[in-house]
């Protein structure tokens, strides 16, 4: 691939970097970091704040809608968060590019797999019939 | 790229004396991987559980609460607040602040205090609420 002299300097580093592509990735792993940092505080206080972790008093808070959407919004962000990091250690460490592509692929996998199990527990979760 | 070419290579790994700021970048990749890893597959099976009901809840607090499970627990509390603290450096270190050698070593070593001490913390505020 070879740029002539008419090439903006965008257009010249495309591509360029052991991931081969440009920033986008490296902030959106930013984003979301900082989305994580108020959504893992939010479940960090929220836990220590429960009177007791008995299955009624988990079931009623994950039920209610100020426990039910940030936990929706922590489960996205977080599996997003963790595939794009440990993307970045394939990029790293994998140097064969069918290989890290393979690698990229099975990670994107198993994040949405990882995450809809996880959805889907907190939809029982909120949509459960009411206990008698 | 191409490993046949027989092209010098600084002795990169090799002779640097090991210092704060390298313990805490590979930390930082460490916690990374493990909450990830063991973290998301824990916060998945505890919403499993409390969907699953009494037993499957009663069958994860069990494990949750025996000795290993508590290691397992406080592992990955130590790896949240390390990779938290850790994290908002990189994030001052992003906008280009921070380099400085004292600096940077300061805030490299304050990252383990303060992950030591949040665990702490954590724990002893955590036993309180779980009796």
């Amino acid at each position: 691939m070879t740029q002539g002299e008419s090439a903006t300097p965008l257009a010249k580093v495309r591509g360029l970097g052991s991931a081969h592509h440009g920033g986008g990735h490296w902030l959106e792993e930013r984003f979301t970091s900082v989305a994580l940092l108020l959504l893992s505080l939010w479940l960090f206080f929220s836990l220590l704040m429960l009177p007791n972790f008995e299955l009624a008093t988990l079931k009623e808070w994950l039920g209610s809608a100020w426990g039910a959407i940030p936990m929706a919004l922590l489960i996205v962000t977080a599996f997003k968060h963790g595939i794009d990091g440990l993307k970045v250690v394939v990029d790293d460490y994998v140097h064969d590019e069918g290989n890290r592509i393979a690698l990229h692929y099975l990670l994107t996998m198993a994040a949405i797999a990882g995450a809809s199990v996880a959805l889907f527990a907190l939809a029982r979760i909120v949509f459960a019939p009411v206990a008698a | 790229m191409n490993s046949t070419a027989e092209r010098p290579l600084s002795p990169h790994l090799t002779i640097w004396k090991w210092g704060p700021g390298m313990t805490v970048s590979i930390l930082h990749r460490i916690t990374g991987g493990a909450l990830t890893v063991a973290g998301l597959a824990v916060l998945a099976w505890w919403l499993i559980a409390i969907a699953g009901g009494d037993a499957a809840y009663g069958e994860f607090a069990k494990l949750a609460t025996s000795p290993a499970g508590m290691i397992v627990l406080a592992g990955l509390t130590w790896a949240f607040w390390q990779h938290l603290f850790s994290g908002l450096r990189h994030l001052v270190l992003d906008t280009g602040s921070g380099y400085e050698l004292k600096v940077n070593r300061f805030w490299a070593i304050m990252t383990l205090v303060g992950s030591l001490t949040a665990t702490a913390v954590t724990w002893y505020v955590l036993m309180g609420v779980g009796k």
